[in-house]
């Protein structure tokens, strides 16, 4: 059996979900980060040219892959950029993080929609036979 | 949705009899049809609902109802101020998402000639999609002008005329807004995106009044068959997204600090009369206010481009309705006018004849109800009703709802293909995006015209005309 995608979206009614999976919590959070490129545009589509740093704290997983994705949101809103990377290391209840990626440009990554936010639905941060699956819904 | 599960109280009236931890009934307004349709999560969404504190007469579900956050999409929900509480799932992501309708004084054949240069110069001059910017710059005190004062504000300012304001709900301004209330984080996001679509299912479309259904009523709010119009659908961008997105983590201790039993943390919510819910609800107003001022330079934009194709073109306001809010209104609870906190999710204010809050001219028809489509079908414009106003607090249905997901959409179409075939049949569209054209392709839709019969049929609204697309512009 092929192994599972690390990261990948599906379908959640009219909405989207987002999921990520490593052998560390941070790497789940990292293709989590990928997913949420995904639902936007084709990551293979984004390069690298620039990185921003991003830092969470929160008092468990979930809250945390919560602020995580809210925090790629608010970065790619404002700077308007696509990540198409992400190196995520979580130590107890902090998260830092470098993103890299470039400007958004619409020619080339024609992107479908602006992600609003994540939610609760659908939120899990477990281990699954040693493979960490960090997924939620987002609202697009 | 299983039908035993509910009582049929009329035709188009299905209740959920209270039970557990419910302190009123669950009302679904709906043809069987529909119901049968409707995700069982919707029965789910309503009844939990139904068990918040201060919850008033029943927990309501317009006919397009369909799952969503916390709250269903189409759920009404009006709370006590002393003894409710408020919800930012009960509100929605996309605060005071939104239709505006301009009338034009053109008509379908005025259009049809020029019809590509409007397409393009329209194109150019709607800032649209993802990574768009808008072409005002606030300062930190602009910024906290526009918090406080909506349209009213892109009025002084120079983008609109005062006669616009009476057509929009709350005169053009949210009473009550606290920019003090707002993160500097929503701040940053609105810095340079007031006066753009968004993306997703926001769209500007020039559209003809294909059929009228109530002459009366079409007359005071001008719309002839052959006429043609603009509608415009967008919220209050990535400002009522982050007011959103922070109230759900925030509501999250506020309700357990406050000792509200959640059967779902997706309903976090916080009591009117708390720090907490103020706060919300000061920031939630000032993203109305956002929204209202974002269609106002729109509706500003709009003019211009239109004008420069037709030069004998005058738009005027039809009405701008907001479908995601949480507003202090007065309506009739167990027999006695009374003052309640009305969530509308999804839902359209429907204010029936003779509602003090309505102009002059639409006083005695009732309040024009905007209800979107899709780039390739129908869109509508309804009057609220007496009826309506005491079945559902004054509220309607809001659209159509997605039928499909934007995966499965994107399988099913391609872009390119889509453009061709509305093409076709005579509509223009225009987007920066051929992939959110994909997934946002009529067939990925519901059918609005049975929502808006049925919201007729069960009183809430009454079908005033019915609008076709001529040109679509999707973010």
């Amino acid at each position: 059996m092929p192994s599972p995608p690390a990261f990948e979206t599906f379908a959640h009614d009219a909405d989207i979900g987002v999921r990520g999976r490593g052998a560390t919590l941070g790497e789940a959070f990292a293709n989590a980060g990928r997913a949420l490129t995904a639902v936007v545009t084709d990551p293979a589509s984004v390069r690298e040219v620039l990185s921003v740093e991003i830092a969470c704290e929160a008092s468990d997983p979930e809250l945390l892959l919560f602020d995580w994705l809210n925090a790629l949101v608010f970065e790619m809103a404002t700077r308007r950029v696509l990540f198409a990377r992400h190196e995520v290391k979580v130590e107890g209840t902090r998260l830092r993080a470098r993103a890299f990626g470039e400007p958004v440009e619409v020619g080339r990554h024609q992107p479908a929609v602006e992600v609003k936010g994540a939610t609760w639905t659908g939120m899990r941060v477990a281990r699954e036979s040693g493979t960490w699956v960090a997924e939620c819904v987002v609202d697009v | 949705m299983d039908l035993s599960l509910l009582k049929r109280r009329t035709e188009l009236e299905w209740v959920i009899e209270p039970r557990g931890k419910m302190r009123v009934p669950g009302l679904l307004f709906a043809s069987e049809p529909l119901v049968r349709a409707m995700d069982l999560k919707v029965f789910e969404q309503v009844t939990n609902v139904a068990t918040l504190p201060g919850i008033r007469t029943a927990s309501m579900a317009m006919p397009d109802a369909h799952w969503g956050y916390g709250f269903a999409v189409g759920g009404v929900a009006a709370f006590d101020p002393d003894e409710g509480v408020v919800s930012a799932g009960g509100v929605g992501f996309d605060i005071s998402c939104g239709v505006r309708c301009l009338r034009t004084r053109l008509t379908r054949a005025d259009v049809e000639p020029r019809k590509k240069d409007l397409a393009d110069a329209l194109f150019r001059a709607i800032p649209a999609g993802v990574g768009s910017r808008g072409r005002i710059r606030l300062s930190a005190e602009e910024m906290d002008r526009m918090l406080r004062g909506g349209a009213r504000w892109a009025v002084e300012k120079g983008w609109g005329e005062k006669g616009d304001l009476e057509r929009i709900e709350e005169g053009g301004t949210m009473r009550d807004a606290r920019p003090e209330a707002v993160s500097d984080r929503a701040r940053a996001r609105m810095r340079d995106e007031v006066g753009t679509l968004g993306s997703g299912n926001h769209y500007l479309e020039v559209q003809e009044v294909a059929e009228v259904h109530d002459a009366a009523a079409a007359e005071a709010f001008g719309l002839r068959v052959g006429d043609v119009v603009i509608s415009i659908h967008c919220g209050s961008r990535g400002f009522g997204h982050q007011i959103g997105t922070e109230a759900l983590r925030e509501m999250l201790d506020a309700g357990r600090k406050h000792g509200i039993d959640l059967p779902d943390r997706e309903l976090a919510c916080a009591p009117i009369r708390s720090k907490e819910g103020e706060h919300y609800l000061g920031a939630m107003r000032a993203a109305i206010n956002v929204a209202l001022a974002n269609r106002q330079v729109l509706t500003h934009l709009t003019r211009e481009a239109v004008g420069s194709v037709l030069s004998q073109s005058d738009l005027t306001l039809l009405y701008d309705v907001s479908h995601n809010t949480c507003k202090v209104e007065t309506h009739e609870v167990d027999g006695k006018p009374r003052e309640v906190y009305v969530h509308r999710k999804g839902a359209t204010r429907a204010w029936g004849p003779g509602h003090p809050g309505l102009p002059d001219r639409l006083r005695p028809v009732g309040q024009p109800v905007l209800i979107g489509g899709t780039m390739g079908t129908s869109s509508w414009v309804l009057a609220g009703t007496e009826a309506g106003m005491r079945a559902s607090f004054g509220s309607a249905c809001h659209g159509a709802g997605r039928s499909m997901s934007r995966h499965q959409a994107l399988k099913q179409w391609n872009g390119k293909q889509v453009v061709a075939e509305l093409e076709s049949r005579g509509i223009l569209i225009r987007s920066p995006s051929l992939r959110g054209v994909a997934e946002e392709a009529p067939g990925a839709y519901k059918d609005v015209t049975e929502v808006v019969e049925v919201t007729e049929r069960a009183g809430l609204a009454r079908r005033v005309a019915k609008l076709l697309p001529i040109v679509t512009i999707k973010g």
